[in-house]
This record gives structure tokens, C-alpha cells and sequence, in this order.
């Protein structure tokens, strides 16, 4: 199967790296045609408000949603997850985004950068030993609707969830050597 | 364990700006024209660096009342300017809460021989560079961002395209080398040891490494993206131009699909008078921006 991994903007090389590492194809993806003819799509951490807006310029929202209405395997990571929420709390009105999942999220939910950490949480579905998660200016999720399964929290807060096709984290399992939930990603295909 | 301002959290945010453009802007108002372009990320300036070159006298980190206006005004990162040394400037800056500090040559140097000691901080830092050595030298101190130092304020690509090529052609050298050459280029290079292995072994340098000074037009962003460049900052670029608004958005695009002419040329398209600009060659020594820090 070919990844596609969206690359508009933000940190693109890591998770084309992290596929490598388990002998996924990989590539990054900026058109439509590209979008349409992966097998599983993989929205990166970056600047979300940057993001959005280049994708509803390019005509890239609608074919991620056909994407995942054919069944097809869906990340996000931070600015990836705020894209595919349905709600987006603090967020200008005219914001574009995918509005796929039913989480609503809470952008810079820690803070500003000098917040930012790292720390170890259990995942579920991933065993063996926590997950080292890095959180960036990193946003959390405050509610799930509907068929959401949450499958990690940080002090009570909602970092990671899953709704049947769809993943996403808060965090960016892309910057560490440890590829276990890219694994977990690939075999939801 | 949970631990904060890692250097995985500090290079990490430079990872989350790639491929993105990261503006200056001197007012509230300015910064959400860039953040509505689709800004990455946005510098808050007291002046631009044409207006500093243009008006002279000592140049400074901006009055903190500006910086917090324009740290409300958007949801993107916001970064800010120290002089080279002035780790009092940087303080105040962290204390603000800006994401990024820049110190930069842009601004009169506080300290002609030592920059700041970048390790202390929880902010994380980008500096300039001409060459490979200095980029090391930085990284060293402990930027988690590297920038090309172009010359600020001129409109003129032309520094930027020679700092770009000049690092990226000293990397290519480093992987050409066997091991028991590397203390002797780390020496030439007056850089680490450590570090000058680190870029042999991958062949990149181990922070992103952006493109800053003199970027003016869309084709200018495509253009460093080529040589290498993994983000570009426009300085006087975007607010000196006849069109803020659609430029820093053409911009913006260019740099996404950098290796796309025909993008390139379609957001080109009715955007305005660019910059005036200068000659670089015609600037006397002492006018140079980038001959401060070493």
C-alpha cells in the first residue's frame, strides 16, 4: 500500500521517514490526483491555520473526505487532528478544514511554545512500553461524539482518539525513532 | 517522566514551520494580513529592515507593548528579534512568551565577540549564517534554527543564494570525506567536532535550515526552496511591496509548490510592484547587515 503524506506544509520528512523505517511506501502528496490515488493519507503537524487555507486553495479538503468516505486510513498529528475535527473551539470563523471526525478540539491547549514537553503515555491498542510523546504548542481534545474511542490521555486530557478509519493524536509520533503507532496506522488499512 | 523545552520540543517547532513562510511585521494589523495569507508563522519588528537601513541609528529588540499586541492578535507562532549577545533582550523576549528568538544581525550588535549562550533558555533560538562553519558555530551555542543571512532590507536575492549555496555545498563536501579527515575540517570550519560528524554521517545539518534576507518575489521563495532551503522568511519582502496582502499569499503558495513553475507564474500574476530593492554590490562594506557575528 502507498501512503501519502501531505505535504503542504509542516514536518513531511519525518513521517515519509517513519513509514520508511517499517518498509511502507511512502510519498509526499500536494494534489488532488496525488490524494485520490493513495491507499492511506497521513496529515502532518504544522501550522493548521496555514494548512487549511493552502488546502481549500488547491481543492485538497474534498478528495481527503473521499478518501476516508472510501474507507481508506486517515492521520493526523496536532495541526493534522485540528483539520479533522468537526469542531475547532478557538479558531477564526472562516477557517477552512476537513470537519471529518466528531472531536472537538482546543487549539495551543497548553500554551505558548516555552510550554511544550514531552512525556511518556500508554496508548491503546500499542503495548509493550508507554509511547514518548512529544507535545509542540500542542492542542488537546475536550469532547468525543458518537463512535470516537479515546485511546490516550495526559492528565486527564484527551490526546489521542480513534473513530473507525480516522486517528488522531496531539502529539507527533513522527519525532522519535519509535514507530509503533505509524505500525498501528498502517494495519487499520 | 515529563520534561519541558526539550531540545526535541525546541528543533521540533522548527520541524512544524517547514514549508511554510514566516513574516515580518511591525503591527497588529499586519499580522493578521500574514496570518490570513497563510503565514506559518509571523516576526514582530519594531521596523522592517529596509526602514532600519534607511533610518540608521541603533537598532533594538521591539518595545514589549508591540509584542504583546501582535501575540494577541494571532493564533500562529510569533517570533521576535534580540541583538547578537543581548541575552538580557532574549530574557525579556522568553518572559513574553514569544515562540522563537531571533538574534539577529539585523539588529546593532550588543556584543562583538560573544553571542548568546542559547542553552540557557527554555525559548528556543534560529540565527543567521553565511556558511557552513557559522551555522555550526550557532548550533553549537544552541540555535534549533538555521537561517541564511541574505542581506536584510535589500531586496536583492543575491546574499541569500550565495549563503544558501555555500552551506549546502560545504555539507556535500563533509559526506565526501572519510573519518580521519573530519578533525581538520572541523578545524578549517571552526566549528565542533561533534557537530561536523553529525553533518557528514546525514548530510544535513541537524536543525532545519531556512532561507532568510532579500526574498522579494514568488520566484525568489521557489528559488531558495530549490537550493535547499526548507522555509523562507520575508522580511521587508511582504509590507515594502505594493500589494501586502496578495503578494505575502503568492508567496505563501510559491513556497508550497516551489517546484511547480506554472503555480509559480499563475500567483506571480497581478500582484503589484515588488520592493524597490538595491544593489548589494553597490553597498560599502560598512552598510552590510551580514558581516556582524562571526
Amino acid at each position: 500500500m502507498a501512503v501519502g503524506v501531505l505535504s503542504v506544509q509542516g514536518a513531511v520528512r519525518e513521517h515519509l521517514e517513519a513509514l520508511a523505517s517499517l518498509g511502507v511506501e511512502a510519498r509526499p502528496v500536494r494534489t488532488p490526483q496525488e490524494i485520490a490515488a493513495s491507499n492511506a493519507l497521513i496529515i502532518p503537524g504544522g501550522e493548521s491555520t496555514t494548512i487549511g487555507k493552502l488546502m481549500a486553495r488547491y481543492g485538497l479538503l474534498q478528495p481527503v473526505r473521499d478518501l476516508v468516505a472510501a474507507g481508506k486510513p486517515l492521520m493526523g498529528t496536532c495541526a493534522g487532528m485540528i483539520l479533522m475535527a468537526k469542531n475547532i473551539q478557538n479558531s477564526a470563523a472562516d477557517q477552512p478544514s476537513l470537519t471529518l471526525m466528531g472531536i472537538t478540539v482546543q487549539r495551543n491547549a497548553f500554551g505558548r511554545q516555552v510550554e511544550s514537553f514531552e512525556t511518556d503515555i500508554e496508548v491503546k491498542g500499542i503495548d509493550g512500553r508507554p509511547v514518548r510523546a512529544v507535545f509542540i504548542r500542542a492542542p488537546i481534545i475536550t469532547a468525543v461524539n458518537g463512535d470516537v474511542e479515546v485511546l490516550a490521555t495526559h492528565q486527564g486530557r484527551i490526546v489521542a482518539a480513534r473513530q473507525r478509519n480516522m486517528l488522531a493524536l496531539a502529539f507527533h509520533p513522527e519525532l522519535t525513532d519509535d514507530s509503533r503507532v505509524h505500525e498501528y496506522f498502517v494495519k487499520m488499512g | 517522566m515529563t520534561e519541558q523545552s526539550t531540545w526535541r520540543n525546541k528543533v521540533g517547532l522548527a520541524e512544524m514551520l517547514k514549508g511554510g513562510v514566516i513574516m515580518d511585521v511591525t503591527t497588529a494589523e499586519q499580522a493578521k494580513i500574514a496570518e490570513e495569507a497563510g503565514a506559518a508563522a509571523v516576526m514582530a519588528l519594531e521596523r522592517v529592515p529596509a526602514d532600519i537601513r534607511a533610518e540608521g541609528g541603533v537598532a533594538r529588540m521591539a518595545d514589549p507593548a508591540k509584542i504583546r499586541e501582535i501575540i494577541a492578535a494571532v493564533t500562529i507562532p510569533v517570533m521576535a528579534k534580540c541583538r547578537i549577545g543581548h541575552f538580557a533582550e532574549a530574557q525579556v523576549l522568553e518572559s513574553l512568551g514569544v515562540d522563537f528568538v531571533d538574534e539577529s544581525e539585523v539588529l546593532t550588535p550588543a556584543d562583538e565577540q560573544f553571542h548568546v549562550d542559547k542553552h540557557q533558555f527554555k525559548v528556543p533560538f534560529v540565527c543567521g549564517c553565511r556558511n557552513l562553519g557559522e551555522a555550526l558555530r550557532r548550533i553549537g551555542e544552541g540555535a534549533a534554527m538555521i537561517r541564511t543571512k541574505g542581506e536584510a532590507g535589500s531586496g536583492n536575492i543575491v546574499e541569500a543564494v550565495r549563503h544558501m549555496r555555500a552551506v549546502q555545498s560545504d555539507i556535500r563536501r563533509l559526506t565526501t570525506l572519510r573519518s580521519d579527515e573530519l578533525m581538520a575540517a572541523a578545524k578549517d570550519l571552526g566549528a565542533p567536532h561533534s557537530l561536523v560528524c553529525d553533518v557528514a554521517r546525514n548530510g544535513k545539518l541537524p536543525v532545519p535550515n531556512f532561507a532568510a534576507g532579500g526574498i522579494a518575489t514568488p520566484a525568489d521563495a521557489s528559488l531558495v526552496m530549490q537550493l535547499g532551503a526548507e522555509a523562507v522568511f520575508v522580511g521587508s519582502g511582504v509590507f515594502k511591496s505594493d500589494d501586502p496582502a496578495a503578494r505575502a499569499s503568492a508567496i505563501v503558495d510559491a513556497t508550497t509548490y516551489y517546484d511547480k513553475p506554472e503555480v509559480v507564474a499563475r500567483v506571480s500574476e497581478g500582484i503589484g510592484e515588488p520592493m524597490p530593492g538595491i544593489d548589494v554590490a553597490k553597498l560599502d562594506e560598512k552598510e552590510l547587515l551580514q558581516t556582524r557575528g562571526w
